[in-house]
């Protein structure tokens, strides 16, 4: 069932909210502005009634998957419930209309909030300065990196080159570019973490920063995490983690702890802000006491009962958006730490080690899962026996669909071949994580029977396959009127 | 489930890691439930005095406009707030189409060509503008008008810190670009040309000057705009703009002290290839039928990695879709009323204030729903006392620089009824006069 | 051009045609199968000096950007434009009508270096008995 474009639905005359009218004296515009800066053709918007809109996105909406219609287990994306009792806090108008540059007396409850937010996480990262400016996680990495990069200058010693993992997030190396520095990769180990040799190798005077996940985005905790920073502070480099999967060392683990030097935080991952079909997000980045001169400004203080906003010192990188940051993001994931306290948070990282673990123990006979031992909060399964059968990971993501769950990350990270990267994330019962399982299993075993029906997948969504070829080689971006 | 997997304990799955890792102890308070929960924040919420409990007169890169009920409705709908990105097209046909709907919007708006998905906020945007045409006409300089948004020239600078660019400021003497100064400025080592219209003051650049200068000397031309008042105002693609990119917060988005927002990013068709961020493409599906996917995804950080055109993954998907229900909802003629309220509100209390003795204008270019003022005494003083009055005042332009002490930069959108702004106009003369 | 045992082939899979001191250069079937539907391709500009083994072009699909190389050393003096339209002839006629761009090379002897396309052959067959389950 298609849904038309709003501007095909669009009928002359037509309006949906009206405004009151005006109460001040009327003119033409160009006795107020000349006619040089004046618009001449109106923009072409749809000209349809309230109940149009409604009833457009209405149908639009049903035409999406998502965590409250579906299973979505995503690896690295962390597709927990949003509470919406979140969505309630961040309405309220106390929060939601307060202007960014009203007087700071005007606010003290927000910038109570804010305050409280960095202290809370800087108690969850093991870190001493937060930062909650940066409006992504990708963000937040660029901003760690930055602070890097100004660290090492102080230093008098500029270094060329961060290193990353062959696992590592796309964002990973992407920042490091934006931020003017050299990429060099570290392979893994057999075991799929990093192979310290080969890191021994690679690090020297010239690296500023090597990234990580951990656990990596295979899942495993990197057990010789403290070595890998005996190595990378030995060269006088900093550590640093992308904190995407946090989830599985909420209350158990702490970066701070494990020679991290910085940190981001994806709050639209582990700390339930929904993700928006794209965002917002918010990625605060966390650091240890050498490098707080470096966070972005201004600076949140607190004098007594009372909070301000103060000017950063000057070792300060200076700003990386307008703006303090995604403030109604960060009040849900405040809101969100509040409810669960120190002890929900350590069962949040628990029962998502628990359930990823347990679909890992329904499918690895199945799917081959190339590492051995178990598994933190996600792990990566591989469908290349699928694939000597003529089915992709690609097309078992697809014939998913057809089961009612979302399909997992697919085809990363790059080290696992036809990789299918399961993440269920802790607020998925036992029923739905077997409602999953026997999906996936069932699609395996078409694959052998009936190959066709699994690579011809979805048959039963809105759309079948849809042809990314075709809309690459004949970019279609914008409607056009006939 | 444990025995499932094949274990006795929870803690038999971290084994493996040594005691050598050390186990972390949350110092934190305990959980509160539901209730208590939106006791204790509906108690910090109620500490802060807003637009919702002051009128507020304060502009400056983020506005109270009214936010039609549709939109904070259709955007609560969990089949849009609770769906990941759309990488699994089938499965997100609902926010694909809107996502296009977004981008054909933005390119009406704009009078450009191609537009993405969105970008984190209008600062960064200009940014990754700056970005492409440095890396497009493999320039070293950046001609940047002073009257662009302080928060987004610092966020210029420290985007471009570790690089060997030059940026070099325009001056503005009476509240625009100076086109002297401009010319002296922009050589072939300019990569771009970025302005703000209506700028940080509220006025409007000459705009087409600026730009043909630019194309003069081979240099892109980037104009950051405040979306909202494109229903009035002459559109960039229609003066030479290359690239087009601004904040978006006006349509529909909540004040929300600051943040998220909404980056526009808009572009004529040449530099299609090097856009960041996501973009949405119309397709067909495997029957024939019209569909919508993500597409020209090898520019991407998960692609391309360190060669991507920006790192960016995570945009601002629902801010952009809260947009697309708000210009749907007003449609063509009530944008446009929307911008002429803006335009003669302001007006009218740009004339009602500048009558009282001591205030005068701080600048004679035209504006749109902002202008400055000078005031014979300091704004935070002001301000404080038309706080206790139930007004949110205008930005002391002072701390922006010193030769702009006493300034004042007041905003007056469609919100503001004539009553509200006569109340201001007397509270104001009332206080100076004290 | 289409007989590939005149042309020279790099462990990279791009063929040269030499023809005197200027050399065609496009990507070979394997490649063009490995990358599959090709949407786009990012031509380099004419006058661009370039180093052998250095990046030259792009060839983008769907989910993947592959690196073209300069078999050899020389100076970009033609490209193929009709790769803009019609990317897909890289997929249909990767020796042919997809040539991507001609070089005026600085050391024709160099040509001699590359593989013939008979060891190009050899060397693809050994290369994936090397290979594994993992990418």
């Amino acid at each position: 069932m298609r849904e038309p474009l709003i501007f095909e639905g669009s009928t002359a005359g037509r309006r949906g909210v009206t405004l009151p009218p005006l109460d001040v004296p009327p003119a033409p515009l160009d006795s107020w502005i000349p006619t040089e800066h004046l618009r001449t053709a109106p923009p072409l918007l749809p000209e349809v009634s309230e109940l149009d809109v409604v009833r457009h996105f209405m149908r639009l909406a049903h035409l999406n998957f998502s965590v409250e219609t579906n299973v979505y287990p995503l690896g690295s994306c962390t597709m927990k419930y949003n509470p919406r009792v979140n969505e309630e806090i961040a309405a309220l108008p106390g929060f939601s209309r307060a202007h960014p540059y009203e007087p700071d007396a005007a606010v003290q409850g927000l910038l109570h909030l804010l305050y409280d937010l960095e202290r809370l996480l800087a108690e969850i990262l093991g870190m001493d300065g937060v930062t909650l400016q940066p409006a992504a996680g990708a963000h937040g990495e660029f901003t760690g990196l930055l602070i890097a990069r100004a660290y090492h200058a102080a230093q008098g010693r500029p270094r060329q080159r961060v290193v990353v993992t062959d696992s590592s997030h796309g964002t990973n190396p992407a920042s490091a570019a934006l931020c003017g520095y050299e990429v060099v990769e570290v392979p893994s180990n057999r075991r799929g973490r990093v192979d310290l040799a080969a890191l021994a190798r690679t690090v020297d005077a010239e690296t500023a920063v090597f990234m990580l996940t951990n656990p990596n985005t295979l899942g495993l905790f990197e057990e010789e995490i403290m070595e890998i920073a005996k190595i990378v502070h030995g060269v006088g480099a900093l550590m640093y983690m992308d904190g995407a999967n946090l989830n599985a060392l909420l209350g158990l683990f702490r970066p701070g702890e494990m020679g991290f030097d910085i940190t981001h935080v994806n709050v639209h991952k582990t700390f339930s802000i929904p993700h928006g079909s794209g965002g917002p997000g918010g990625g605060p980045v966390g650091v240890k006491a050498h490098l707080a001169p470096f966070l972005p400004g201004p600076r949140l203080a607190r004098e007594g009962t009372t909070y301000r906003w103060v000017e950063a010192p000057p070792e300060s990188i200076g700003q990386v958006r307008a703006f303090a940051g995604n403030v109604g993001a960060l009040v849900r994931a405040y809101a969100y730490i509040l409810a669960l306290g120190g002890e929900g948070l350590r069962r949040v990282a628990e029962e998502a080690i628990v359930n990823a673990n347990y679909l890992k123990a329904r499918l690895k006979e199945v799917y081959e899962v190339p590492y051995d031992g178990p598994c933190m909060h996600e792990f990566v399964a591989s469908a290349a026996a699928q694939k000597r059968l003529g089915v992709k990971a690609m097309d078992i993501a697809k014939r998913l669909l057809d089961f009612g769950c979302y399909a997992p990350t697919i085809n990363f990270p790059l080290i696992v071949e036809e990789a299918l990267m399961i993440e269920p994330s802790e607020t998925e019962s036992r029923q739905a994580l077997d409602q999953l399982a026997d999906a996936l299993l069932a699609i395996a075993r078409e694959a052998a029977t009936d190959p066709k029906k699994v690579q011809t997948a979805p048959h039963t969504l809105p759309v079948a396959r849809l042809d990314d070829v075709l809309a690459a080689r004949e970019p279609n971006l914008r409607w056009r009127p006939a | 489930m444990l025995e499932r997997i094949g274990v006795r304990t929870f803690e038999a799955l971290l084994q493996g890691i040594p005691s050598s890792v050390p186990r972390a102890t949350l110092s934190l308070p305990s959980g509160l439930a539901e209730s208590e929960l939106l006791r204790q924040l509906q108690g910090l919420a109620a500490q802060n005095q807003t637009a919702e409990t002051h009128r507020a007169f304060l502009g400056a890169g983020a506005y109270d406009h009214f936010i039609p009920s549709v939109v904070r409705y259709l955007t609560s709908r969990g089949e849009f707030l609770t769906a990941y990105t759309p990488y699994q097209a089938e499965a997100s046909q609902g926010t694909l189409q809107a996502m296009y709907e977004f981008q054909t919007l933005i390119c009406e708006l704009t009078g450009m060509e191609v537009a993405n998905a969105s970008l984190y906020d209008g600062a960064t945007s200009m940014a990754e503008a700056a970005l492409l045409a440095l890396r497009e006409t493999e320039r070293t300089k950046l001609v940047v008008a002073s009257t662009v948004h302080p928060e987004y020239r610092r966020v210029l600078h420290t985007y471009l810190r570790q690089t060997a660019v030059q940026i070099v400021e325009l001056p503005a003497p009476d509240g625009v670009t100076a086109l002297a100064e401009a010319e002296r400025a922009i050589d072939d080592q300019t990569a771009a040309v970025i302005m703000q219209v209506p700028n940080f003051y509220g006025c409007l650049e000459p705009a087409e000057e600026l730009a043909g200068l630019a194309r003069r000397a081979g240099a892109l031309t980037i104009v950051v705009v405040n979306p909202l008042s494109l229903g009035v105002l002459k559109p960039p693609g229609a003066y030479g703009a290359d690239l087009v990119v601004g904040e978006g917060q006006p349509l529909g988005l909540a004040l929300n002290y600051g943040g998220p927002y909404l980056g526009l990013f808009a572009c004529r068709a040449p530099y299609l290839r090097k856009v960041p961020g996501r973009i949405v493409g119309m397709t067909k599906d495997a029957k024939g039928a019209r569909g919508f996917t993500l597409t020209l995804q090898t520019r991407e950080q998960h692609i391309r990695r360190a060669r991507a055109t920006s790192n960016i993954c995570t945009n601002e998907g629902m801010c952009a879709l809260a947009a697309t229900i708000y210009l749907c909802a007003l449609g063509r003629r009530g944008f446009r009323e929307v911008g002429e309220q803006n335009v003669a509100k302001a007006h009218y209390a740009q004339a009602q204030l500048t009558a009282i003795p001591g205030i005068t204008p701080l600048f004679r270019a035209p504006f749109f729903n902002e202008f400055a003022l000078q005031l014979p005494c300091e704004p935070a003083a002001l301000n404080e006392r038309l706080l206790a009055r139930g007004f949110l005042g205008g930005v002391d332009l002072g701390r922006q620089s010193p030769a702009l002490r006493r300034g004042w930069l007041v905003c007056v959108t469609e919100t503001k009824r004539r009553a509200d702004i006569d109340a201001f106009v007397t509270a104001v003369r009332e206080e100076l006069h004290a | 051009m289409a007989n590939v045992n005149q042309l020279r082939f790099t462990k990279t899979h791009e063929w040269l045609a030499l023809q005197g001191a200027e050399g065609t250069v496009g990507i070979t079937q394997h490649a063009q199968e490995e990358i599959s539907d090709v949407v786009f391709v990012e031509l380099p500009k004419i006058g661009r000096q370039v180093r052998a083994g250095q990046e030259v072009a792009v060839v983008e699909s769907v989910k993947a950007a592959f690196s073209i190389y300069a078999p050899v050393a020389g100076t970009v003096v033609k490209v193929n434009e009709q790769l803009s339209q019609s990317p897909a002839l890289l997929n249909t006629s990767p020796y042919d009508d997809g040539w991507i761009f001609v070089l005026q090379l600085s050391q024709p002897q160099d040509a001699a270096a590359l593989m013939t396309h008979a060891q190009y052959e050899a060397w693809l067959v050994e290369e994936s008995d090397r290979g594994g389950v993992h990418a």
